[in-house]
């Protein structure tokens, strides 16, 4: 259990790596594309990347606590 | 729309209210609605009560008052209605007294003793008036006067007692008064005396029938003489007492002739007129007939005296026969009162005749000296007148005129003299007759009254007399009856006595018998039990020798048991051992040897001891597949572990954002706290902090305490709980693969020790 911080921390950084890297590489596309090479889409493309990133990280240590619950139809018989 | 929704919520809501049962507003208008219809109906209601309680109290005092028993019944179960009940009815009537009457019989016999004590006391009086003896008279009739008294109240006593009708009610004076007369009537013959022995017997001892014959023997012999005594005297003083008195009534005779006879001739000779010679003569006869008549008197009263003073003397007497109180000579004693009665009532008759001729003679007497004293007189004028005519002046023929008209003159002055006189005398004659008469009345009147007394008193005595006879009798039958019953009664006794010694003989033998068959038993017994002794005492040997035998091969058994025993607990404790080797072989970060084998070992070795079988199976099973970490490499995981709690302090399941991740690590990295810190005996809720718990637990593992560090390490929440649950798991399989080992190894000692033998 105790690797697993360092695991985890591993796969976040990793991760938001990409993620930031393909960001910023959708961003620099849509900017030259379609955007006159403007520098917001770039900003936008990276942000996104972050954004994504800091959410996948945040998923993956907040896991283990996450609560899946159904909805489980209680018949009127038990109850009454 | 809105409003009409409105309103259907209000009403909606008004009914859930109401059907929630919260009253206020709807329950306020159900009573204003109920109230007017129902008003009349309950004051129907109400009416109806007020009557029918009403009727109730009512017809309770009704028949409480008709029914004292229901009264008390009601006062004593409800309460306060005695108070309600004294009210209207007033208090209760207690139950009726009966007033017995207690005091009847005191009062007639009362009356009864004064009778008789009046009736002694004029005879008394009359006696001492007549004899002049006050002295010797005074104390001997006080004494028979009392004595008299009693026998009298006895008597008055025993009637009552047998006269009246048995009222029930007064017991105590009833007994109080038939106690005396059973006491006083002790002069009973012998039979009788007997039977008051037999009476008295229950009280005192009962003595002996020979001693008691003899007293009875003495006791008759005593009063025979007494009897006879008594008799004799009573004779004599009866004899003597009669001689007396007859010779007082001759006297008294006597003198009456005497009286007459001299009374007789004091007429005569006023009467008759007789020549001066023969006058003389008659005078001198009569002269020597009052002589005679003085001389009589005298002698009678004499006599009399003397028959009062024997009277006297026999009444001693017969109080004395009395006082003696023999039965037998109660009829000869009865006999004697009777003559003394009979006598004291001639002497008193004749005595009153006596006194009645005196008095006539006395009449006679100042008749004659009236007489006498006329003529003197008589004499004396004629003597005044004609000086010269003698005393015989009846010869006289030859008078002169002039005498005989002197004569004629005196005689006619005394004519008219005595004309006068006499007219005088008629005159005066009313008044004296009246005064006579009336001293004459009264005389007569002394005279009657105390003829009357005399006559009681001898009435009086001569009734005491008759009742004494009567009771003698009733005495005498009683008597005969009583001896009857005893007959019967000791009849009666010799049966009885009969039958208990019967009864008493076949008791004897029956216990005579049982004795004997009881110490037959006791014999048979006792042998028995001596023949049981000796067999029990030989069974009792040869139990013991068989169970000496029994004793030695049992040792010897045991022994065999014992040593294989000790082999076995050997083989265990060297199979722990090994096992206790594994344990060790662990390098620093790498688990140990699995202890399958060793295990394996212990299992075979004890076979049949299911204690440590159980202990052997209880071993975790990675333990035994994997091997365990030893304590060392723990201590030493423990700190990397620390570091990365400390990191993740703030995560739990709430706050587990990245935000959070940065901020714990801000923490952990500006927070200190001490390296290691001796936890305290009990954790309050601060020392649950992260930080202090990991400090606590590695002071507790560098004191080589594992079980306090895991169990502190237990207490971590969140996310660094998580992160130490391996470091956990560890710590507790080895935990508990030592505490198992430990516990084998103790039993193996423990067994090994158990089959020692000492020397």
């Amino acid at each position: 259990m105790a690797e697993e911080q360092g695991r985890k921390w591993d796969r976040c950084l990793a991760d938001s790596a990409v993620k930031l890297a393909t960001g910023l590489g959708v961003g620099i596309v849509f900017s030259v594309l379609f955007f006159k090479r403007r520098t917001w889409p770039v900003v936008f493309g990276l942000g996104v990347g972050l954004g994504m990133g800091y959410s996948n990280c945040q998923q993956d240590f907040r896991s283990p606590y996450l609560l899946h619950g159904h909805m489980v139809k209680v018949s009127k018989s038990h109850t009454s | 729309m809105l409003r009409v929704c409105l309103k259907g919520a209000n009403s909606a809501a008004r009914k859930c209210l109401c059907g929630n049962g919260v009253p206020l507003h709807p329950l306020q208008q159900c009573r204003s609605y109920t109230s007017g219809g129902s008003g009349s109906s309950a004051g129907k209601i109400v009416a109806a009560s007020v009557l029918t309680v009403g009727g109730g109290v009512g017809g309770t005092i009704l028949y409480a008052n008709w029914d004292p028993k229901f009264r008390a019944n009601v006062e004593k179960s409800i309460p306060y209605s005695d108070q309600v009940f004294g009210l209207a009815l007033g208090p209760a009537a207690p139950p009726p007294v009966i007033n017995k009457p207690r005091k009847v019989e005191p009062v007639q016999i009362s009356s009864m003793s004064e009778m008789w004590k009046d009736s002694k006391q004029p005879k008394a009086k009359e006696v001492e008036k007549k004899a002049e003896q006050p002295d010797a008279e005074g104390p001997p009739a006080p004494a028979p006067q009392e004595t008299l008294e009693e026998a009298s109240a006895q008597v008055a006593q025993i009637l009552s007692a047998i006269g009246e009708v048995p009222s029930v009610p007064a017991p105590g004076t009833h007994e109080a008064e038939a106690v005396p007369p059973p006491a006083a009537l002790k002069g009973v013959p012998a039979a009788a005396a007997k039977c008051t022995e037999c009476e008295h017997e229950p009280a005192v001892k009962e003595r002996p029938e020979g001693e008691v014959a003899a007293r009875l023997a003495e006791q008759d012999k005593a009063e025979q003489d007494l009897l006879t005594s008594l008799s004799s005297n009573l004779e004599d003083a009866l004899g003597s007492t009669a001689k007396v008195t007859l010779q007082a009534i001759g006297a008294q005779e006597a003198a009456l002739q005497a009286i007459a006879q001299h009374t007789r001739q004091l007429r005569e000779a006023m009467e008759a007129e007789a020549p001066p010679d023969k006058k003389s003569t008659q005078w001198r006869v009569l002269e020597d007939a009052l002589s005679e008549r003085s001389r009589s008197v005298d002698e009678a009263g004499a006599a009399v005296l003397k028959a009062k003073a024997e009277l006297d003397k026999l009444r001693g007497v017969i109080d004395g026969a009395k006082h003696l109180k023999i039965a037998a000579a109660r009829p000869s004693i009865l006999a004697a009162e009777e003559n003394l009665h009979s006598m004291v009532v001639d002497l008193d008759s004749v005595v009153t005749r006596v006194q009645t001729a005196q008095s006539e003679a006395k009449i006679v007497s100042q008749y004659s000296e009236l007489v006498n004293e006329a003529k003197a007189q008589f004499q004396k004028e004629l003597n005044s007148i004609t000086p010269e005519i003698q005393a015989n002046w009846k010869g006289l023929r030859k008078l002169t005129q002039d005498d005989l008209n002197s004569l004629i003159a005196h005689a006619h002055r005394r004519i008219d003299q005595m004309n006068r006189e006499l007219a005088e005398q008629r005159v005066r004659e009313q008044i004296h007759i009246d005064s006579a008469l009336e001293q004459q009345k009264l005389e007569d009147k002394k005279a009657l009254e105390v003829a009357v007394s005399t006559a009681l008193e001898h009435n009086r005595e001569q009734m005491r007399l008759e009742q004494e006879k009567k009771v003698e009798e009733t005495r005498e039958v009683m008597e005969a009856e009583m001896r009857t019953q005893l007959r019967r009664q000791a009849a009666a006794h010799t049966d009885h006595l009969r039958d208990v010694l019967k009864v008493q003989e076949q008791e004897l033998r029956s216990e005579a018998e049982e004795i004997l068959n009881s110490s037959l038993m006791e014999k048979e017994t006792e042998y028995r039990r001596l023949t049981q002794d000796q067999l029990d005492s030989f069974t009792l040997d040869m139990n013991a020798a068989y169970a000496r035998l029994k004793g030695m091969e049992e040792a010897i058994d045991s022994h065999v048991i014992a040593e294989e025993e000790a082999r076995k607990a050997h083989q265990l404790w060297l199979s722990v051992e090994a096992l206790n080797y594994t344990l060790k072989t662990a390098a620093l970060n790498d688990p140990t040897e699995p202890l399958e084998g060793a295990v394996q070992a212990i299992k075979e070795s004890c076979a049949e001891d299911e204690f440590a079988q159980a202990l052997a199976t209880a071993l975790p099973s990675e333990s035994l597949s994997r091997g365990v970490y030893s304590e060392a490499s723990l201590r030493a995981r423990f700190y990397a572990i620390r570091q990365l709690a400390r990191r993740v302090a703030l995560i739990d399941e709430t706050r587990n954002s990245l935000y959070q991740y940065f901020l714990s690590y801000l923490q952990a990295m500006l927070l200190f706290e001490k390296a290691q810190e001796a936890p305290p005996a009990k954790l309050s809720a601060e020392d649950l902090d992260t930080f202090k718990l990991l400090s606590y637990a590695a002071y507790s593992l560098e004191h080589g305490d594992l079980e306090l560090a895991a169990k502190l390490v237990n207490q971590l929440k969140g996310e660094s709980r998580r992160v130490a649950q391996d470091w956990l798991k560890e710590a507790r399989l080895t935990l508990e693969t030592k505490q198992v080992v430990s516990l084998l190894s103790a039993y193996a000692n423990a067994v090994g020790l158990g089959t020692t033998m000492a020397p």
